[in-house]
């Protein structure tokens, strides 16, 4: 009875056909008519067992996903919001986002369990609340979601931070009043350094206030620093974003006659105005630094193999580069063709209208636009566009052969296009007219009527572009007028005998007895050009034709078509002289056979171009809704200093830097740290890393993703500080050194400008384990061209002695005049100060280097705690130890100095021990990883003891005699 | 971005639909329907329509159209790559995106289009992830499952999303350390009528599979990197390495995926490796016509050319074909009028070949173009273009994993499954 009773009452909601269907389709366990199926699901829903309530989640998922009402289910599924079940809670939520907006009063019973979630200490649990929060677009709960928002967005997790992100854009589409608060959140959001963030709040950015370009200036270069390593989607949104601040921020780079080369990249390090030589002395235009940063930063994703990722960079290229750069993008669109069809059909569309402004960047690839056979329709009257737009009179033979195939091809709608395209072609390129005039008459005695009725109209643009020597064609024509069957095709012949009667005097007039005949039963189009033809012919060749066309005028009176009628009427009055039409008819001729102006055959992409590339709008050739308009390049840049950001770096270690000249900003506090390496090449990363890695502790969780921000442009040789920051660092390193703040470095000269025929070379030991293989010392080459010439090729030949192993720097492939660049390469020295020789090479010449490596140099830093050093000690004694007493020098007695001394002398780390006379330093040889501890004992006055326990025991009295010069000496 | 996701079949039931904003009706697809009708072929449909209030973009993948409607200005390419990733997923999830398949496995599905956009922003699309996330049915679990009541969700709560490695899942131990690469190849020809290649081009994807314990990082390099002329890549390799040196180096996802496509310049002459000497005609009467095709092996470098499969397709007025033929077995579907001729293995001393009569409708005029031709094969152990994979080096774990290469030429276009390849023009 009870069953009955609430059937009955589902019944009357309409939804319970639903409900039944599940039941009954289901795996039905409880056997039954429709009736009680539609509780079951209730009751699965209300049972105690997960299994069934499960089961009946499942169902309802089935049905929503088939679109039917489940609604009616709600208070039912919305009881189990709060089940510990995570599949089951997930399969509510799906429901729950689905219908709380129907169910608005029953849904914010669930709401208090996501405030709970909000505060759990699982951040995923956190961020899974925040999200169907904020997906239940129920009007009520915006106060609650705008504070759940507020405090997610300075949560601990970036993961979390990043879910807020996209519920201010799912707020402001549910209430945009919120959008100052929202705006307030997502300034917020911008700042935040982690790559997981970057692409959703530039998403919100856009959603809600893409106007509001000022919030990015701080944050512009942060972004495109970080752009290698966001994923793919927020790639897409970021580079899109940027290419409309770059338009607002930039000065056009495509003035006339600027040859803008990567060696302008230079100014970006100069310090302000300090020597800007060579093309920028001549040529007013300069490339904004950060305008450079973007082109290049976002290069490499040209090689992304997610195809928007590859568009975007392409529309940018297109739309911000300099014109001789734009064909970097050609290849990697190329590429995109060999992907998915749907992905060959807007990135065709979009070379299409590339390819008429610039034919250049894709004529080599012109093959690669031939159409195959098994190509659907519209790629290829796409790919039949693009040929036509690359056609040139180098070209055209190929393009003209390859189109004749195209003639033949099954698929007629193709055919009728190529044959358009031949007629594009004839009109662009005057050489090949008369030959692509002649193929198209050829085509007329083809056997299908789409091809024939395409090329009479073709033909007939062609001829008013041409207005000589084409009689014969014309006659030829109203020879197969009689097997022509396509209106269109009729009406254009009519319309040619018509405006060239006089040059077939005799045929038209037979024409026009033809027509007369046949007049009631032609389409309307050829019927306005029968009238058309009889009122030229009867203006001038009257004597033959007037009664003919006062037969066809008087048929056409009567016409069902008040098209023609009218027509008709029209031109009776304007012909036929009679007292009331006097001063109009006397121009009857002047204004029916006027000369005509020519068609203009042109390419449908001709105006897309005032869309931007890649949108959804230049795809439909029309403004899509929330379609943000490409700026035009302001006149004069506005203030670029709206772009600098006082920002800590963060550390970046393992990355060798390429440095092309001094850096921009030398801090002061760096020339006290550098003061004897006065004027040469800084390793700025390296002093940024010893002022910052201390402090920088990233609270921001595991990722430590420390790409470069700001000024320090990782180089295109260097290795990306993306990803791999994070993990290399994390590794249990073999070794067990330590990176601590380290010494000044020290540059030696490996080969002068003279005896190098320009190319002068200077390395240093940047100290820091070399990352592809530990036993190396890393060196550091900075590569200098003295000459006046790029030189090529630079890299390393033979080596010797023999069993010397190294790592060699990738080649340089050129190197231009006055540049540097910076090399990073490893060599094992095996713990000994023996000299590695080596070949410099260039393309054309070959200078043997050698380094030499002071012992020092040979060791990384081990961090031994007092505890640990003392036992490590204890075991290095006797043969081990070496020890000397020495005088120090006047001012190196106090610990500061004197600790800064042996570091800059040797690559050892300092263990900190109580002692205020005792100083003790340990490290590790690069080669074999042995132990040596140096201990400086300060006695009375200047006297001091050093002890060098090692059992490397060369290495040993080397490291002495050094030490002892570098302390006893002033 | 992307509002709602509407699955077509062939036949143009929506079988399926989600919505991550608020619902669309079903009615915005008529639209779509409208321009199925026009269009001949499925294929031409075009994948971006608009319609009053919404704009639709598609896309048409194993018999099935997966539309997606968005409301406001946005790359379509995104939304079509997203889309495909959509039904990469479902064949890595499923062995195969079918209507069938996505019906029994609704629940499944509908879970991973809840985790892949988040408000029609793509929020976990790695397959990593997305495991990490919902198991993957197998036949097993599926009885578990039905017999213990417990779920395909993972109890543990994924890590992935939230390192900045997103590709690869943490935790993971094998006791067997593999990691494999094929280095497979493609030739995309045109030949003309008289066997001239118009055009020839080597695409090759290097798939990986790699099975390893904790967070190995690798470095593979080539013996002839510069036969490379235009790459992309997984966005586990570092851009920078590659610009530099020349290496692939990575932290691999884990299990299957596709290290890297490329593209071997076409400036190297590229040696098709098989001929087909077609002789089609039809008599003046319009009664019929004759076929008489031979295949023959060209430059195979001494290696066996397999699952040889040559496809014609016929003009429309071709009725029905009767053929012997000396090797393998031959179709021919009057509805779409293509003729499939399965070679299989090619013996280099007896050349396949395929003759016989066709028949054509009564009263058609007489076809006049020869139709053409498409081949797909398959060469093991050859990589057409010469690459060679020099070695793997692994960093950052201390096992001895096992390491394999292999390499296989096919040819075919991109679209997979390839079967679209060297198309025989007539001229």
């Amino acid at each position: 009875m009870l069953n009955m009773s609430t059937n009955a009452s589902y019944n009357d909601q309409g939804g319970a056909e639903a409900a039944v269907e599940v039941c009954t389709e289901g795996t039905s366990t409880t056997s039954g008519t429709g009736a009680e199926g539609c509780v079951c699901l209730k009751e699965m829903l209300e049972s105690n067992k997960e299994s069934l309530k499960l089961e009946a989640m499942k169902r309802i998922i089935g049905l929503i996903a088939k679109g039917k009402n489940a609604s009616e289910l709600f208070p039912a599924v919305v009881k189990n919001v709060a089940n510990k079940n995570i599949e089951l809670k997930k399969l509510v939520y799906v429901y729950l986002v689905r219908y709380a907006e129907e169910q608005q009063d029953l849904a914010l019973l669930s709401i208090s369990t996501f405030q709970r979630a909000l505060k759990d200490p699982n951040q995923l649990i956190r961020a899974s609340a925040l999200r169907v929060l904020s997906s239940i677009r129920v009007p009520i709960i915006v106060p609650i979601m705008m504070l759940a928002i507020k405090e997610s967005a300075s949560d601990m997790s970036p993961y979390v931070r990043k879910t807020s992100a996209h519920a201010i854009q799912k707020l402001y589409s549910l209430d945009p009043e919120q959008r100052e608060h929202l705006i307030e959140v997502i300034e917020k959001l911008l700042k935040d350094k982690s790559t997981l963030v970057a692409g959703s709040v530039v998403m919100a950015f856009e959603e809600v206030c893409p106007d509001r370009i000022d919030l990015i200036h701080k944050n512009y270069r942060k972004l495109c620093n970080l752009l290698v390593d966001v994923e793919e989607w927020g790639q897409v949104v970021i580079i899109s974003m940027l290419t409309r601040y770059a338009r607002t921020q930039f000065t056009s780079p495509w003035q006339e006659g600027v040859s803008f080369d990567e060696n302008n990249e230079k100014a970006f390090y100069d310090s302000d105005s300090e020597e800007k030589r060579d093309e920028t002395e001549t040529k007013p235009y300069m490339m904004d630094p950060d305008h450079r940063l973007l082109l290049r930063n976002t290069k490499p994703l040209l090689q992304s193999r997610n195809t928007a990722v590859v568009m975007a960079v392409a529309q940018l290229y297109w739309h911000l580069a300099p014109t001789h750069e734009v064909s970097a993008v050609t290849k990697s669109l190329v590429r995109l063709l060999r992907s998915h069809r749907e992905v060959q059909y807007v990135v065709l569309q979009n070379i299409a209208t590339m390819s008429i402004q610039r034919k250049g960047m894709f004529e080599p690839y012109m093959k690669s636009f031939y159409v195959r056979s098994t190509d659907p329709t519209h790629i290829k009257t796409l790919k039949l566009e693009i040929l036509t737009n690359l056609a040139n009179e180098a070209n055209i033979s190929t393009i003209l052969r390859e189109f004749q195939t195209y003639v033949k091809s099954q698929d007629k709608a193709f055919a009728a296009a190529t044959i358009q395209a031949i007629g594009r072609c004839a009109t662009n390129i005057s050489e090949v007219t008369d030959t692509c005039l002649n193929g198209l008459v050829l085509l007329l005695s083809n056997r299908d009527e789409t091809v024939v009725a395409e090329s009479v109209v073709v033909i007939k643009k062609l001829l008013q572009t041409q207005p000589t020597q084409h009689s014969e064609i014309i006659k030829h024509m109203a020879k197969l007028f009689d097997k022509i069957t396509v209106a269109m095709a009729r009406a254009s012949i009519l319309w040619l005998i018509g405006e060239y009667c006089e040059r077939v005097p005799k045929i038209a007039p037979d024409v026009l007895r033809k027509m007369a005949k046949s007049f009631t039963s032609e389409e309307d189009i050829v019927k306005l050009q029968i009238v058309n033809l009889a009122a030229k012919l009867y203006l001038t060749n009257s004597k033959q034709t007037k009664l003919l066309t006062q037969y066809i005028l008087n048929l056409g009176k009567y016409d069902q078509n008040y098209d023609i009628r009218d027509r008709t009427r029209f031109i009776r009055q304007l012909i036929v002289p009679n007292e009331k039409s006097g001063a109009l008819s006397k121009y009857a001729r002047r204004i029916l056979l006027a000369p005509k102006p020519a068609p203009l055959l042109q390419s449908a992409f001709k105006d897309r171009d005032r869309y931007q590339l890649g949108t959804l709008s230049h795809s439909l050739n029309l403004k899509a809704s929330g379609y943000q308009e490409l700026s035009d390049w302001p006149a004069v840049a506005p203030d670029q200093s709206v772009r600098n950001v006082e920002v800590i770096e963060p550390v970046n270690e393992w990355v060798p830097t390429v440095g092309k000249s001094k850096p921009a900003k030398s801090a002061k506090s760096e020339d006290k740290f550098y003061s004897d390496s006065e004027g040469e090449q800084v390793d700025r990363k390296g002093s940024k890393n010893s002022s910052s890695s201390s402090n920088d502790s990233s609270s921001s969780s595991s990722s430590s993703s420390s790409s470069s921000s700001s000024e320090a442009v990782s180089e295109p040789l260097a290795l990306t500080p993306g990803p791999e920051a994070g993990f290399m660092t994390s590794h249990p390193s073999s070794l067990q050194v330590t990176v601590q703040p380290f010494g000044p470095v020290k540059s030696h000269e490996l080969l002068h400008h003279m005896s190098g025929k320009g190319l002068s070379a200077r390395y240093h030991f940047p100290r820091q384990p070399f990352l592809y293989q530990p036993s190396m010392v890393q060196l550091q080459i900075t590569l200098t061209n003295a000459s006046d010439q790029p030189l090529e090729g630079i890299h390393l030949g033979e080596h010797s002695p023999a069993s010397l192993t190294l790592h060699r720097f990738s080649p340089v492939e050129r190197l231009e005049p006055q540049a540097s660049v910076t090399v990073s390469m490893g060599i094992d020295f095996n713990d000994s100060t023996q000299a590695a020789n080596f070949q410099l090479c260039t393309k054309e010449a070959e200078f043997s280097v050698s380094i030499q490596p002071a012992v020092g140099e040979l060791l990384l830093p081990a961090s031994l705690t007092q505890a640990d050093f003392e036992k490590e000690q204890g075991k290095l004694l006797g043969m081990n130890e070496t020890s000397a007493t020495i005088t120090m020098a006047e001012g190196h007695c106090s610990s500061a100095v004197l600790n800064k001394q042996v570091r800059s002398m040797a690559n050892l780390g300092e263990v900190i021990t109580g002692h205020n006379n005792t100083h003790r330093f340990a490290g590790r040889t690069v080669s074999s990883g042995a132990l040596v501890l140096v201990t400086v004992e300060k006695r009375e006055a200047a006297d001091a003891t050093i002890t060098v326990n090692t059992d490397k025991s060369v290495m040993a009295s080397m490291l002495l005699r050094d030490l002892k010069q570098a302390l006893a000496s002033a | 971005m992307i509002h709602s996701l509407f699955l077509i079949n062939h036949s143009g039931d929506i079988f399926l639909e989600k919505h991550w904003k608020s619902v669309i009706g079903r009615s915005v697809c008529d639209y779509f329907f409208e321009a199925k009708e026009k269009a001949a072929e499925p294929e031409d449909v075009p994948p971006v329509l608009q319609t009053p209030h919404h704009y639709l973009i598609s896309i048409y993948r194993d018999r099935l159209f997966f539309l997606s409607v968005i409301q406001t200005e946005a790359p379509p390419l995104f939304v079509i790559e997203f889309l495909h990733r959509v039904v990469e997923t479902f064949q890595d999830y499923f062995g195969e995106c079918s209507e069938t398949v996505i019906k029994d496995n609704v629940v499944t599905v509908y879970e991973l289009l809840e985790e892949m956009l988040d408000n029609g922003f793509p929020l976990a699309t790695e397959s990593n992830i997305l495991k990490e996330m919902i198991r993957p049915p197998t036949i097993l679990r599926t009885m578990v499952n039905t017999l213990t009541g417990t779920s395909n969700f993972e109890e543990r709560l994924p890590s992935g999303q939230l390192s900045t490695i997103p590709w690869r899942r943490s935790g993971v131990k094998y006791t067997n350390n593999e990691a494999y690469f094929d280095v497979i190849e493609e030739i995309d020809a045109i030949v003309d009528k008289s066997g001239t290649t118009v055009c020839a081009e080597i695409q090759g994807v290097i798939e990986a599979c790699v099975k390893l314990t904790g967070m190995p990082d690798l470095t593979l390099s080539f013996m002839n990197p510069r036969l490379l002329d235009d790459v992309s890549f997984h966005p586990c390799v570092r851009f920078k390495r590659w610009e530099a040196e020349r290496v692939l180096s990575f932290i691999p996802p884990d299990g299957n995926f596709t290290l890297m496509s490329y593209h071997v310049n076409a400036q190297n002459l590229v040696a098709i490796p098989v001929y087909v000497k077609q002789n089609i005609s039809f008599f003046e009467s319009g009664s019929g016509g004759r076929l008489d095709l031979t295949a023959g092996p060209k430059q195979t470098m001494g290696k066996t050319v397999e699952g040889l499969v040559i496809t014609v397709h016929m003009p429309k007025a071709v009725l029905s074909a009767s053929l012997t033929a000396t090797q393998g077995s031959y179709t021919y579907d009057p509805a779409t009028k293509v003729l499939v001729w399965d070679i299989g293995r090619l013996n280099p001393q007896k050349l396949p070949n395929l003759r016989g009569s066709l028949s054509l409708q009564a009263g058609a005029p007489k076809p006049e173009d020869n139709p053409s031709i498409n081949i797909a094969l398959k060469i093991q152990q050859l990589a057409i273009s010469g690459l060679k994979v020099n070695r793997l080096d692994m960093y950052g774990e201390k096992y001895k994993p096992f390491k394999g290469v292999k390499y296989v030429t096919k040819a075919g276009k991109f679209q997979r499954p390839a079967c679209v390849a060297i198309s025989h023009f007539s001229t």
